[in-house]
């Protein structure tokens, strides 16, 4: 251990420790809580088809959008009753884990 | 004149068979660094100790005119040698033979070697260096691997097994050394994954490297499948050498004694320790301070590097060493580091090899990320496999040993043998911050002056609580000593342990949380 070495601090029960922090602890990814108005791809895929327009009433459970991903054709449903706000995507984009799909309100 | 032909007729088939894959396949392979199959087993074991078997062992495929090829012992060798005299069991395949793709007899000479192995009681070495399952031989191929894996698991516990990855090792083939106990990997040569980056673009359209996705470093690093890095293979088999040199021959022996020495003058025992338990230091020092000729080989060196596992000798004898090592995040206990360290515990259990633990930590690791990934149950393994460990286990508590942390780090109630604590060690609920703003919760904030009181109170916990006497009062540590006086107590200890004999009860066997 160098005596110049720049260390970091890490919080423990409300001490504060001088340390070492690993690259895999900054680079996690902070928490955000599940909102059910946001309709994302749980894999990587490709946009099959969409099955409702901006700004039409949909039910819980209802069918948005099929999403092809390891070699299934993947259904993706309402979280919400509610009404389709916008549509990010179109027909045939390749999209990554994560990607908003469509935005209901 | 019969024999006279008869062995120059051997002489042929051998050095047609020798020539693998033939010149143009060696050449390629030289040039990526690696060298033939052949020559790792002769770089590795000692000078002429290497007997090889089934040289002339031929497949016999026959569809998708398999008929028509021939491949010299049909791309993997096999055989017996020694490494600084000990026996060891060897497979290496060679990539220069249909690029080391693993087919019925291919696989058939494996397991008879791994067979051999446990039959006789000694460790194998795997080399892998093969392009996966031999396509054309179908379900063959794949009955290949099970046989392998099979065995792997078989064997685990009684004899040492060890695999060096030397080149792809991709698929299914990935499995084998995933269940052998040291993985070494060789920076820019060993590539492991289950779906390579051809797969992964294909049906994810993520793009990655191979050297990205499942490289020496990615293994070493992040993924924790492999256990010792090196930048050559020479450097890799120096590695080995050096392990074999530490380990039992099977579960019934101890790891050969060697002439004991002292730890080298240089790492002075007083002066590694800062007194401010907020401090870091490297407690790679402290191990060095304690073992034989300070000869201490670190597993698993890059990875979750808050625990630090590996062998040193003690008195010449062979020990395994667990530390919290406050220089990387602040020593907790955390998902990956559990999983290092109790798989590490197992292994010494296994084969015979005391334990001896240092403890200096905060506890396990808070956070929405390691909840998620399951520190309960990753965290328990520690537990389990320190409970479950009858070989002599010895503590020191160097400073800190807060809350679940002190109970998981070989505590008197896991069964410690002997638990030896510095002055400055801490043994208690949690550190004397938390704990004051939680027991004196209402009269820091009902104080004119919060802040000067929460300091008071911080002191009072720290006098009365964050010492080694409390815990030495109950006999759940057995003696505070010197920093100076560890080496001698444990000297002793170990000598004194040497018979120790538990009885676990009868079981099939045990439930550890994996």
């Amino acid at each position: 251990m160098k005596n110049t070495e720049k260390l970091g601090t890490l919080n423990i029960d409300s001490t504060l420790y001088k340390t070492r922090i690993s690259s895999k602890f900054e680079k996690r990814v902070s928490y955000r809580a599940v909102n059910p108005k946001f309709i994302l791809s749980f894999i990587p895929g490709t946009v099959l088809d969409i099955l409702v327009k901006p700004g039409q009433k949909v039910k819980f459970g209802e069918d948005l959008m099929i999403l092809d991903a390891m070699k299934m054709q993947n259904q993706l449903k309402s979280s919400i009753d509610g009404t389709v706000k916008k549509i990010p995507v179109k027909k045939g984009d390749k999209v990554s884990k994560g990607t908003v799909l469509i935005v209901l309100e | 004149m019969a024999i006279k032909s008869k062995l120059r007729e051997l002489q042929e088939k051998r050095e047609k068979i020798l020539l693998g894959g033939g010149e143009q396949a060696i050449e390629k392979q030289k040039a990526l660094g690696k060298r033939t199959a052949r020559e790792r087993i002769m770089a590795l074991l000692d000078v002429d100790s290497f007997n090889e078997y089934d040289l002339f062992v031929e497949h016999d495929a026959r569809d998708f005119d398999m008929d028509k090829k021939s491949l010299p012992s049909d791309g993997v060798i096999i055989g017996t040698g020694t490494i600084y005299g000990a026996p060891v069991a060897i497979f290496a395949q060679d990539f220069t033979v249909a690029g080391g793709s693993l087919g019925l007899m291919h696989s058939r000479k494996i397991t008879k070697i791994m067979d051999h192995a446990l039959k006789m009681r000694m460790p194998l070495i795997g080399i892998n260096d093969s392009g996966g399952a031999r396509i054309q031989e179908g379900v063959n191929s794949l009955a290949g691997y099970g046989e392998i894996f099979f065995r792997n698991t078989i064997s685990s516990g009684v004899i040492p097994q060890i695999s060096v990855i030397l080149g792809p090792c991709a698929g299914g083939a990935v499995y084998s050394p995933a269940l052998t106990d040291f993985v070494f990997v060789v920076d820019n040569i060993s590539k492991m994954f289950i779906t390579g980056p051809e797969v992964i673009k294909t049906v994810l359209g993520e793009e990655i490297s191979m050297e990205d996705l499942g490289g020496a470093r990615v293994h070493s690093e992040i993924t924790g499948n492999a256990h010792f890095f090196s930048s050559s293979e020479e450097e890799c088999f120096d590695q080995i050498k050096k392990l074999i040199t530490f380990i039992p021959w099977n579960n019934s022996q101890k790891a050969r004694p060697f002439e004991a020495g002292e730890p080298l003058n240089e790492f002075n025992i007083n002066k590694i320790v800062p007194d401010d338990p907020t401090l870091p230091y490297d407690v790679k020092d402290v191990i060095r301070a304690i073992v034989d000729n300070s000869d201490f080989f670190e597993i698993m060196e890059n990875y979750a590097k808050n625990i630090v596992i590996g062998f040193g000798r003690m008195g010449g004898k062979t020990t395994g060493f667990v530390a919290n090592q406050p220089l990387e995040m602040a020593g907790v206990l955390d998902v990956d580091s559990s999983d290092k360290a109790a798989r590490f515990i197992r292994y010494c259990d296994a084969f015979n090899i005391p334990l001896i633990t240092f403890v200096d930590l905060p506890g396990y690791m808070p956070g929405v990320d390691q909840e998620h990934a399951g520190v309960i149950r990753h965290g328990a393994k520690v537990l389990y496999a320190y409970s479950e460990a009858t070989v002599p286990k010895l503590t020191v508590i160097i400073r800190k040993a807060y809350g679940g942390g002190y109970i998981a780090m070989s505590s008197r109630h896991l069964r410690a043998d002997f638990v030896f604590a510095w002055p400055a060690a801490e043994i208690a609920v949690m550190g004397p911050e938390g704990a004051a703003n939680i027991i004196f919760r209402k009269e820091i904030l009902s104080s004119d002056d919060p802040d000067e009181t929460r300091k008071q109170k911080i002191e009072e916990y720290k006098q009365k609580f964050a010492n080694p006497y409390v815990a030495a009062s109950r006999g759940y540590v057995d003696a505070v000593i010197e920093p100076s006086e560890t080496r001698k107590f444990l000297l002793h200890s170990l000598a004194i342990s040497e018979n120790k004999s538990i009885q676990l009860p009868q079981k099939k066997h045990g439930l550890p949380p994996f």
